[in-house]
């Protein structure tokens, strides 16, 4: 009984706390201004190595 | 020496298999000793012949044969777990229909499971299992890892599909739903799936492509979170080696929360994340424009991994569960409204400018629908796990009629659009043998998801209403068997939305098999371009 109301009032501060913080520093992190090249790059992926396992060389081309 | 070792497992496992098949204590337990012997000694057999081969050279390019194998797979089950469905719908509505002669094996009690699992984990899980291979090695760049690895996964789980159903019709349960086969079924389906999870991660590990795709994201968080739920919902120990029946190690409301934790997130992670992953991928691939908006789907990722695991609670309002855990799932489900939303308005406006294509490809169509079922069924759920509501649905059709416009809108359709995606690609074929074929599965489909789910929508609020109607004194107004009889004609016409849609699996899978004989039937094409 005791290792269970430790468990949770642990649960519901701390691990409470770091789940949110890191829920929306991930949301942050997806917002921040610089990934706008990243996403739109990683959005076409789909749109490449159709019928063959890429290269190194597509790697190259994508730099 | 890799062949001995083989030799020497396959011929113990043989060996232990007869034993089993000897000693069971039951006759599930003992049919599956002997299927598992007679597999054993089949692949015994297998490695014997071929321990003198010369060994080939590391075969390059992608692995479709896999891919290929588990699209027939999933047309397969697909048609088996819907069939199962139809009957199971037409003895509810004539009892007769449970034959005396079957009896127990085709009681609807033992069919029932035997259609949830058809139709969730054989026909769902190859869809996913092998769309997963497909989509990862495409988005990676990289052919599948592990070798033969990605083959042992396949007719690993499809074992694991026999063992399930054979089990339930010979009456091996351990009573969880959608978590039926005992425990050494159990065993076999977490090695099935731990080495499916190396397959996916040694090809993200390869890849050539500088950044993950959305979609794998999804795959990924589906095949780790199922291995955990799987785990922890079936800690059992069994009464005897040599027999099916084992003990939960949970009990009462504890086994409740763990069961309809692993319950709903099965949902969330397989029915849902799972398809999402496969929403990801074809559905910019068909419309030939990436997703709308990346960003918008890397959130729809994280709220629905850190919302979904919550909601599992809504399932127990008015039972033993404590009313703070209760409220806890209810605010989680309807939080998670959101999120799914902002997929489903991510996965349509992937379609902007491309909106012609809704008239001309009926692939398309069939996947705007089933987008447009997952924001039907996702905003029906939050509203029925909200407690009020909840005590006027819960027990009733209404249930049933909510999981299958998810499960047959959302999940049935957008896997025949990726059966009807992939066929053509993976057999070299220009295009689907014939366009009209998917108009008329289309078709029949969506009218069998009406007749489905406005049914059950009508008997159960209905019979919700029956259950607590008290006259003047506060005394009960209808017995049980009121109700049944009440529901008698929505029954039937459930059934008949069945049977529309099995028509149309089975148009699908005659269309697949005559694509893969031969090349396209020349067609006008479908519907005229917008001038």
């Amino acid at each position: 009984m005791e290792n269970t109301s430790l468990l949770a009032e642990l649960a519901d501060n701390w691990m409470l706390v770091a789940m949110f913080t890191l829920f929306v520093g991930a949301i942050l992190w997806a917002l921040r201004p610089g990934a706008r090249d990243v996403h739109n790059e990683t959005a076409t992926i789909p749109f490449r190595n159709e019928d063959h396992p890429g290269s190194s060389e597509t790697e190259e081309l994508q730099k | 020496m890799g062949n001995y070792i083989k030799l020497i497992a396959l011929g113990g496992v043989t060996l232990f298999a007869a034993i089993a098949a000897n000693w069971g204590r039951d006759v599930s337990y003992i049919v599956h000793a002997m299927i598992i012997m007679a597999v054993g000694a089949f692949m015994f057999v297998r490695v014997l012949r071929s321990m003198d081969a010369p060994v080939a050279a590391a075969p390059t390019g992608y692995m479709d044969d896999v891919v290929r194998a588990g699209v027939i797979a999933t047309s397969f089950w697909g048609v088996v777990g819907m069939l199962v469905g139809v009957v199971i719908a037409f003895q509810l509505a004539f009892p007769v229909l449970n034959f005396e002669v079957l009896q127990p094996f085709g009681n609807f009690g033992r069919l029932r499971p035997l259609h949830t699992s058809a139709v969730i984990f054989a026909f769902g899980g190859n869809a996913l299992i092998m769309s997963s291979f497909y989509i990862v090695q495409r988005t990676c760049g990289a052919r599948l890892w592990g070798g033969n690895l990605a083959w042992f996964v396949f007719w690993g789980y499809n074992l694991f599909i026999v063992l399930a159903a054979t089990g339930y019709l010979l009456g091996a349960t351990q009573s969880k739903e959608y978590a039926e086969p005992e425990w050494y079924v159990d065993i076999w389906l977490t090695i099935v799936w731990v080495a499916f999870l190396l397959v996916f991660l040694g090809t993200l590990f390869k890849r050539k492509e500088k950044h993950i795709y959305v979609a794998n994201w999804f795959l990924l968080a589906f095949i780790v979170t199922v291995a955990m739920l799987h785990i922890v919902n079936n800690i059992s120990i069994p009464v005897s080696i040599w027999g099916s029946k084992s003990v939960q190690v949970f009990s009462g409301v504890q086994d409740a929360m763990v069961q309809w934790w692993y319950g709903h997130n099965a949902v969330g992670f397989f029915l849902t994340a799972g398809f999402l992953g496969m929403m990801y991928y074809f559905v910019p691939k068909q419309a030939g424009r990436p997703v709308f908006s990346y960003k918008l789907s890397i959130i729809h990722f994280w709220a629905l991994i850190f919302l979904y695991i919550w909601a599992g609670p809504h399932h127990l309002h008015y039972t033993a569960l404590p009313d703070w855990a209760a409220t806890l799932g209810m605010v989680f489900s309807i939080i998670l409204w959101m999120p799914s939303w902002g997929g489903m308005i991510n996965g349509l406006m992937t379609l902007q400018g491309a909106w012609d294509k809704l008239r001309t490809d009926p692939i398309i169509r069939m996947m705007v629908i089933s987008l447009a079922f997952y924001g039907m069924s996702t905003f029906e759920g939050p509203m029925m796990s909200i407690r009020a509501v909840n005590s006027l649905s819960h027990y009733t059709d209404w249930t049933i009629g909510h999981v299958h416009s998810g499960a047959l809108g959302w999940n049935g359709m957008i896997t025949f659009a990726a059966l009807y995606f992939l066929t053509p690609k993976l057999w070299g074929r220009a295009q689907m043998y014939s366009m009209s074929a998917i108009n008329w599965h289309f078709w029949l489909a969506t009218i069998g998801i009406i007749l489905y789910a406005a049914s059950m929508w009508v008997t159960g609020i209905m019979e919700g209403l029956m259950w607590r109607e008290v006259d003047a004194n506060g005394f009960l107004v209808n017995s049980f068997a009121d109700t049944v009889s009440a529901k008698f004609p929505m029954y039937v016409v459930r059934g008949l939305g069945g049977v529309l849609y099995l028509t149309g699996a089975i148009i699908m899978s005659w269309n697949i098999f005559m694509t893969i004989r031969g090349g396209a039937r020349v067609s006008a094409p479908v519907g005229v371009p917008a001038e």
